[in-house]
């Protein structure tokens, strides 16, 4: 059995009996990534050093035997690199922050330094999280370890496919309309975006602050808990961060879902899904009925208008969030500039790629004078509406179940120049964003061609627990997880 | 008479005085090298997050119910968007739509005439940095430890029909602003700043005419003289068959001439939006009441107390309650028994000359009230003449001792012995019969040269009331 087979939980117990060391995960990891990240481009930068030398001080402390060791002790970590680690460059994967090495650190890397993790690498990622294939990213595309032909998903597609490939023990994505449930599902792993303020954002480039939220990306469901331990919690930094108790996520996977009531929206498992994708979430629900669930088709009326609202809201927050890379304090400036507007200008021009400035264009013109009420305002009014359409099921069911997208991973390139096409990719997983929901994707079947499916549980606010319990039965009852990417060429 | 009513609506900008900014821990302290009071928060780099310092909330309260306004149970932060390098986020976090007071008023007095200016609002935000244009060339330099300092703006009604009203407005604004302790108000620290709305219209014309907005004004001088040069401006051209043009402009201290910033065209779109980085705050009725139990007494209620009190004119309490300092040392003073009367004549006749003349500030000097209180009491006693006591008063200024030892120290104590004066009075009239001849004619102003002769011989310790009568009586005695 491979080290990267096994459980957290497993490999903690293993490391404090000194059955492993830090380095030897250090390493194990280290190899991964030169054998595999040439060609799948998960990773923009690599902590070789910093992470032996970590390791080596946790394997010193782990020989004398003193204290406690941390939750996460000696785990290596891929970190999206929209996540601020300070002494690890942060790039967000845009030109503009190439050079930007962070003079501190984000609450979550804190937590990750706190329980002891090992930061080995930075994962990549759609340009400052707009979009959901990685083809957005300012250096490379990354590639789908199950056929680099195709799309890992995004916008952390870097995380989700170092997870698959196995080149981190576990990495963490950002989430703001489906960034981490998406690449999640295509590349066959366990992504989970917690409830809006469980996961400080302290740290995290803001792309959508009203949406945004970590979360981790894992190969199972009981490593998802285990990570979501870690970071979750209150952060006085953090405005928007709840002052909510942690439960204990592990003890919430008891296996066992009897009467727990499931609802299926109709508006997210009709038309516009593949059948494959339809098929193997039918079949997923069948599983659970047969453990003692059950399940009934609901409604989620507003479900049409939460694209548009969604790309309204997220880009006029991202078009006020961005302006901040102006080329003054940080980040590359443009040196053919004479004045300060055209410093300004040139620096933003050269620096964000075509989706960035889409996207801060959409925003800036939905904020304008005149034109708030009609986009901005109205959008939030939706929001309100879909937040309603999701108590009212709520109001019946525990959990909500429908395919983490519509389809499986698709080729590099088909929707680069259909910026809609690829928007309408997210309808179903920017409702659960728009209402702050916690969500997760877990892996339910494969395509004929051998491509992931996902199916996404969304539960009420901060009941984790359900969301990781449900997923974790299927889980186990199921295979699905445990079928891993042919090795990748090259 | 002008044809023109002016009619002015003033902003202003009030630093607070908390000890750490609005939205991270740096210190607010003014005068720091560059840069130093500065962090990743402030310095808007990637990621980070505002919290809201809840004191700054807190002085905005206080202010704005020092001002008579509403407070807002439900209040918020926007973001004002606009891109300048002082400005690291590129957006100012500000409040737009629900401030957190509304709806206030002061009552300010010219001329005898009092008038209530209405304030439209009063909100939060935060304060930009400075920019340096180097002299030397090679661009700017940016200071960004005033970035994050928190400011309230307080936009006024266009209920100011003069420059007088408003440099009365001001003055009555800053004090109410220093009284509740929220803002140290020092103009020339940029603590304090103003900018103006101004238009003309014809007298009886409810409309209101085209306003210019003016900006620079760094001194409540240049307040007052950049309005009445803009209301002059505006009037000729108007009359002279012209249109005031909108737009933004720029009182130029070196010219004295308001000169175009920006016109109507080039104005900013803000693209104001709730700040989705912090939450709505919610204002309690228990907060609010805390918050007005705090607010100690402001300089109206202290004017109205003097001149009840302690019988000063209107006009005179107005002049000590404008700046907190002197109030306070007028309390102090009269605190020790002295008379009030004596003690507001002292404060804004000797002791304001002398901080005038020397541009200092109550801080800066050696005197205490409580000196100048005890030294007005031993003129009451009769110990030291009126004369003398501007020599005692010049010491206590220089040396801060108290009034007895330098009287008791410089031999300073007046003459009241008769028998003593009497030999004196009559060596001098012995000496000065051409005087006395004179008084005797009739010139009754005589004895004013005998006097001061008495007053040389005792080295200006003899005590004035007593040698006149002594001088009369012993003339009349010839």
């Amino acid at each position: 059995m491979s080290l990267f087979d096994k459980r957290l939980s497993e490999i903690h117990s293993e490391l404090t009996k000194k059955q492993l060391s830090a380095s030897e995960l250090v390493e194990a990891s280290l190899k991964r990534i030169s054998e595999v990240d040439q060609e799948l481009h998960a990773v923009i930068t690599v902590d070789e050093e910093g992470a032996r030398r970590q390791a080596k001080a946790l394997d010193e402390r782990l020989a004398k035997g003193e204290g406690e060791f941390g939750l996460l002790f000696g785990l290596p970590a891929g970190v999206k690199d929209n996540i601020v680690t300070a002494g690890i460059r942060t790039t967000c994967a845009s030109k503009l922050l190439s050079n930007y090495d962070p003079i501190y650190d984000a609450t979550v890397s804190r937590k990750l330094k706190e329980a002891e993790a090992v930061i080995v690498g930075k994962c990549n990622m759609d340009e400052f999280a707009m979009g959901g294939s990685t083809e957005n990213s300012g250096f490379y595309p990354t590639r789908n370890p199950w056929n680099p032909e195709y799309v890992p998903g995004g916008s952390s597609g870097g995380s989700a496919a170092a997870m698959a490939a196995r080149q981190f023990f576990f990495t963490l994505g950002s989430d703001t309309g489906g960034s981490i449930r998406q690449p999640a599902a295509f590349c066959g792993v366990v992504g989970l975006k917690p409830t809006y303020g469980l996961v400080s954002r302290f740290g995290l480039v803001a792309f959508a602050s009203s949406l945004d939220q970590i979360g981790p990306i894992t190969k199972n469901v009981e490593d998802a808990a285990y990570v979501l331990q870690a970071i979750a919690g209150h952060d006085p930094y953090d405005s928007t961060s709840a002052k909510v108790e942690v439960p204990d996520y592990l003890s919430a996977l008891t296996g066992d879902v009897t009467g727990m009531r499931i609802g299926v929206p109709k508006e997210l498992i009709g038309e516009g899904v593949d059948k494959e994708v339809r098929e193997a979430v039918l079949a997923a629900l069948k599983q659970l009925e047969s453990m003692g669930a059950t399940w009934s088709e609901v409604s989620m009326p507003h479900t049409e208008y939460a694209v548009p609202a969604y790309y309204l809201l997220a880009s006029s927050e991202a078009s006020s969030n961005l302006a901040r890379f102006d080329g003054v304090r940080y980040g590359v400036r443009a040196d053919n500039a004479d004045n300060l507007i055209e410093m300004y200008k040139e620096t933003r021009s050269q620096g964000f790629g075509p989706e960035v400035k889409r996207r801060i264009m959409l925003g800036t013109y939905a904020l304008s004078a005149g034109y708030y009420d009609a986009y901005y305002k109205k959008a939030q009014q939706v929001r309100t509406l879909i937040i309603r359409d999701f108590e009212q099921i709520f109001a019946d069911y525990d959990v909500i179940l429908h395919p983490t997208t519509p389809t499986t991973a698709f080729r590099l390139g088909e929707k680069l120049d259909d910026p809609v096409k690829m928007y309408l990719e997210d309808i179903c997983t920017v409702p659960v964003n728009l209402a702050g929901l916690p969500a997760i994707s877990v892996p339910c079947g494969f395509s004929a061609s051998g491509l992931p499916i996902g199916m996404q549980i969304v539960g009420k606010a901060f009941d984790e627990s359900t969301v990781l319990r449900v997923a974790h039965a299927y889980e186990q009852a199921t295979e699905h997880h445990k079928r891993k990417p042919e090795p990748v060429r090259g | 008479m002008s044809q023109f009513e002016t009619v002015i609506g003033l902003e202003v900008h009030a630093e607070l005085s908390t000890r750490s900014k609005i939205f991270c821990g740096c210190p607010t302290e003014f005068g720091a090298p560059p840069n130093t009071h500065t962090c990743p928060i402030c310095l808007g780099h990637p990621g980070v997050l505002p919290v809201v310092n809840r004191q700054a909330v807190e002085f905005a309260m206080k202010a704005a119910l020092a001002l008579n306004c509403e407070i807002s149970r439900e209040t918020k932060f926007d973001r004002k968007n606009y891109f300048y390098p002082d400005l690291p986020k590129a957006y100012q976090i500000s409040q737009y739509d629900q401030p957190i007071g509304k709806n206030g008023w002061i009552e300010i007095e010219v001329n005898g005439i009092k008038k209530r200016i209405g304030i439209n609002r009063l909100h939060l935000e935060e304060d930009a940095g400075k920019l340096t244009h180097s002299e030397y060339g090679g661009g700017s330099l940016v200071d960004y430890n005033r970035v994050g300092v928190p400011l309230v703006e307080i936009v006024s009604e266009p209920d100011i029909r003069s420059p007088e009203e408003a440099k009365a407005y001001l003055e009555k604004l800053k004090a109410i602003l220093q009284y509740t302790g929220v803002s140290d108000v020092k103009m020339e620290q940029g603590s304090l700043r103003c900018d103006a709305n101004v238009s003309i219209r014809p007298v009886g014309q409810k409309e209101f005419g085209t306003k210019t907005e003016l900006k620079n004004m760094n001194s409540f001088r240049n307040v007052q003289l950049g309005l009445e040069y803009e209301v002059e401006r505006q009037i000729q051209v108007v009359t002279s068959g012209g249109q005031v043009t909108q737009e933004t402009r720029r009182w130029d201290e070196a010219s004295k001439k308001t000169v175009v910033m920006r016109s109507k065209e080039e104005a900013h779109d803000y693209r104001y939006f709730p700040d989705p980085d912090l939450v709505r705050m919610q204002i309690s009725e228990e907060w609010i009441e805390a918050v007005r139990q705090s607010i100690p007494e402001l300089p109206d209620a202290r004017k109205a107390r003097y001149v009840q009190e302690y019988g000063l004119s209107s006009a005179d309490a107005e002049v000590i309650t404008i700046s907190k300092e002197s109030a306070d040392f007028f309390d102090r003073a009269t605190a020790t028994g002295a008379d009030p009367k004596a003690v507001a004549n002292w404060l804004m006749g000797d002791l304001f000359g002398y901080l005038n003349a020397n541009s200092l500030e109550f801080a800066d000097i050696k005197l205490t009230p409580e000196g100048l209180g005890e030294m007005i009491k031993l003129i009451e006693k009769g110990t030291i003449s009126t004369k003398i006591a501007k020599t005692v008063f010049k010491e206590m200024l220089e040396t801060g001792k108290n009034p007895a030892a330098i009287v008791e120290e410089k031999g300073l104590v007046q003459i009241s012995d008769e028998g003593a004066l009497k030999k004196i009075v009559d060596d001098v009239i012995a000496a000065n019969p051409q005087s006395v001849q004179d008084y005797l004619g009739g010139k009754k102003q005589a004895i004013g040269f005998l006097v001061g002769q008495v007053m040389k011989q005792t080295k200006g310790k003899a005590n004035p009331p007593l040698v006149n009568k002594l001088l009369a009586e012993a003339i009349e005695k010839l």
